[in-house]
Order: structure tokens, then sequence, then C-alpha cells
């Protein structure tokens, strides 16, 4: 193991100075769960660590019925669990927390650090992108604001240039009849990484069946999470149905660039897709025309070890 | 180099050397010699290193020791008092709740954190609170069943 300096970042200004200043040499952390494996492992080597983790005004949550949700990048992912606006809200988003490595795990690891990780089987992205989050980002340029739809350019990729730190994600707020659920698939129930995921929020035109509005994103079937556009337009204006639901989810095989690896075959993904998009389509619908379900019964849906 | 770091560990007030790349962990059971919290696999995914940071469970193997400066931290040696073992650990002992007991401490952390924000948990709570702890010795059961008995037995103090 390569030995390395510790440098604490106070505020923002001083993390965006250190790492302007030791480039390459230098690499972030906060909740460091990534980092100390990645560094026993010996694959990151840095000469310095740059903490941000204790910088306290990016570890806010806030909601507003006009804003939305603001979660600073420092949340943690164990606070996405917990927090009654969270739940009430983007409850796809609490389950997909819940869903994520175990409680210690969580209480550790922050929101930024799962989506600056760019892993596409993080958990929590999903349910971030089906929920439209943007990306603050400030640098030695200032801030710029980026779709996180548009934030991943690859495994472990991202848009962020040298000195960029991601500050906040922003979520609009839910429309009304609105629902929403995340599925993951893996063999454990906890402390696994996702085999695939697929998180889905659906809102209806006024009490009618027309689909005013749907999300579908996908996680570990593509270089990074992506949306499942093609299901997603066969759904748009549409009345729904259940064979419509079905035609989507077959629809959702079809944005897929999946690969095999040691947690499923390419085939098993593409499937797997399909299943899962519709049962996370089937349930947003039941709750977007009034059957909310509990934060319980999401928690329990959110891992699916076997079918 | 090792430089210093001040923590709060088992309510007692500490500064000693510490490496800049040493984990929680590594500082716990190197510096201070609190050898109860367990290097299991290193990497976060056993809990047997969980301690309890600012009042939560985390696997310390994970924890920067100088980014947990002026912390407060709780190991498995804290818990037992002048009385005799915490409610959490009795219960462990009375049930049967560990066989080879390595994974006990992380066990028993990741349980007194639990009850410390849920006191009456069901058993689905017991098994998220506890789903980042391998135990390969009890098959869970009995560590189920000692947790939920704790529960009860803190409610029973507490009335």
């Amino acid at each position: 193991m390569a030995r390395f300096e510790y440098l604490e970042a106070r505020t923002l200004r001083q993390a965006i100075s250190l790492l302007e200043r030791y480039g390459n040499q230098a690499r972030i952390v906060a909740g460091s769960t990534d980092f100390l494996v990645r560094w026993r492992q010996g694959v990151w080597q840095p000469k310095y660590v740059v903490n941000v983790g204790n910088i306290t005004s990016l570890g806010r949550i806030s909601y507003s019925p006009r804003l939305g949700l603001r979660l600073g990048a420092l949340v943690r992912v164990g606070d996405l669990v917990d927090h009654p606006q969270v739940r009430g809200n983007y409850p796809a988003l609490s389950a997909a927390a819940a869903s994520f490595a175990g409680v210690q795990v969580r209480n550790l690891a922050t929101v930024g650090g799962n989506v600056c990780n760019a892993s596409p089987a993080g958990d929590t992205l999903p349910a971030l992108l089906a929920f439209d989050a943007q990306c603050k980002v400030s640098g030695p340029d200032g801030e710029r604001s980026i779709p996180l739809n548009e934030f991943f350019t690859g495994p472990g990729r991202t848009v962020l240039k040298a000195g960029e730190i991601l500050t906040e994600l922003r979520l609009p707020p839910p429309l009304p009849n609105t629902g929403s659920l995340y599925i993951k698939h893996s063999p454990r129930g906890a402390m696994d990484i996702a085999t695939l995921g697929v998180a889905s929020v659906m809102t209806l035109e006024g009490s009618s069946l027309v689909c005013r509005n749907v999300r579908i994103a996908l996680g570990a079937v593509a270089p990074t999470p992506i949306r499942g556009s093609s299901a997603e337009s066969l759904l748009w204006g549409r009345e729904v149905t259940s064979e419509l639901i079905a035609s989507a989810a077959q629809a959702a095989k079809g944005d897929t660039k999946a690969i095999d690896d040691v947690r499923g075959s390419a085939e098993h993904r593409q499937e797997m897709v399909a299943v899962l998009t519709q049962r996370t389509l089937e349930r947003s619908w039941d709750m977007a025309k009034g059957n909310p379900i509990s934060f319980e019964r999401q928690r329990e849906l959110a891992v699916q070890t076997a079918f | 180099m090792k430089t210093s770091l001040k923590l709060t560990v088992n309510d007692e007030a500490r500064e000693f050397l510490v490496e800049p790349y040493s984990s929680l962990l590594d500082a716990l059971r190197d510096e201070l010699h609190l050898t109860g919290t367990k290097k299991g696999c290193d990497e976060g995914d056993c809990g047997a290193c969980t301690v309890l940071l600012d009042g939560k469970p985390v696997p310390s193997c994970l924890v920067l020791a100088h980014g947990a400066h002026d912390g407060q931290v709780t190991t498995i040696e804290g818990l037992a008092g002048p009385e005799g073992l915490h409610p959490v650990q009795q219960a462990f002992v009375t049930y049967g709740g560990l066989q080879c007991g390595f994974c006990t401490p992380g066990l028993v952390m990741s349980a007194v954190g639990m009850l410390q924000q849920n006191p009456k948990p069901t058993e689905d709570d017991v098994k998220y609170a506890i789903g980042g702890n391998l135990c390969r010795c009890t098959g869970y059961t009995k560590v189920i069943e000692s947790i939920m008995a704790a529960a009860q037995e803190l409610r029973n103090a507490n009335r």
C-alpha cells in the first residue's frame, strides 16, 4: 500500500484550492467507504488525500413543496433512509438507499460520493435519475449546474473537471398523482452490489389514466446508469393499461448495453430489465392512482434476490 | 509520519499519534490497544469492526482515523459498567447468540446502535440492523432472539 498525506479541507473554497494545487496526485474523499477499499487493493494510489467529509455546510437536507428536495453532497445514504420528507415525497429514493450495503456503511457513505464514484451499479443512481436530479458543481471557475442524466461519461467517469466538486443534488417537487418504486436484483439481501436495478416514477393526469409524466432509470445494464427512453416514449401521453406497461417493459431491453460479468450474463440482465421495469411501472401506476404503499413495504420490495 | 489525533473513546478524552493513512480500526487496536474490536475483512463487508461513531454504528475499517477527529467513539470495551455486562451483551450470553465469538463485538455494537434509535424494533428491523454483520456459526436465529430479548429488557429497565 502506497502511503499518502492526509489533508483536511475546512471549507469548500479550501477544498477546491487543494485539489487544484495537487491535481492528479490528489484524491478527494468524503465517507471514504470506496476510497479505503480501492487504496488497500492498490487501485488508487494518491500522494495526497483531500478529505471534504467535515465541511458541515455540504451536509444539509431541505425540502419545500415549491423548491423540492435539496441534498448536500455530504448527506449520508442512511439519512435518505430515515428522513421523513424523503420517505414521504421520494419513497423510491428512500427504498433505494435502504437497499444500499448495510447500516454501518450507509452511516458513512455520502450521496455525493455515490454519484461521483459513478459506478453503473450505484444504488441511489437510478432513483436520483428517475426523480430528475440536477447536480450543482463548484470549481476554480465558479458554479455550474448539470442534469444528472448528463453527469456520467463511463464507469467511474464523470463530466467533473480538475478541481471541481459536486456540492448539491436538487430534485424537483413531486407532481400530484405520482407513484415511484425501485427494485434491485442481487444475490444477497444486504451488502451486495446490484446485478441490476430499475427505478420508475409515473404521474397520471388528474384522476384519468393518462400518463402525464414517466421516467424509468436502469442501473448496471450499461457503462453508466441510463434512462429507459424507448420505454418512456411508449407511455408519455397515452392511457395506461397493463398491456401498454408490458410493451414498455419489453422496449426497455433495447435501451440497455449489458455485459457479462461475475454477477450475471448480459442475456440475464436484458431479460431482467423487462421484468423489473414491468414490476416498478405496475406498482408506480397503482400508487399514482391513489394507493400509496408504506416505507416498510417499499423497503421489502427494494431488494429481490430470486425470481 | 504520525501526527496527533484527539478522540473521545468510551467517554475518555484521548490524544495520541496516528499515521495519516491509518483507519480508525487500526488506531483503536494498534495505538490504544483496544483489541475487542475485530478486524475481519478490512473491506467493510463483514461488520466485525463495528463501533459507534457519534452514536451511529460504522465499520471502523472504512473510517480514516484523522477524519474522525473530535468524534465520540464507543467500542465494545465501553459497554459494560461496574454493575456488570450491558443488557445486550448479557442477552447474547443468556440466549446463546454466539459461538466462536469473533463477530460478536460487531453484532453487539450494531444492536446497541439500533436500540438507541429504535427501542421497540420488529424482527424485520433487527434483520435490517444486522444486515451488515456476518456470522458463520450461529445461523443468526439466536442472535436475533438475543437482540429482541435485550430490547425487551431495556424497555423494562426504563419503565
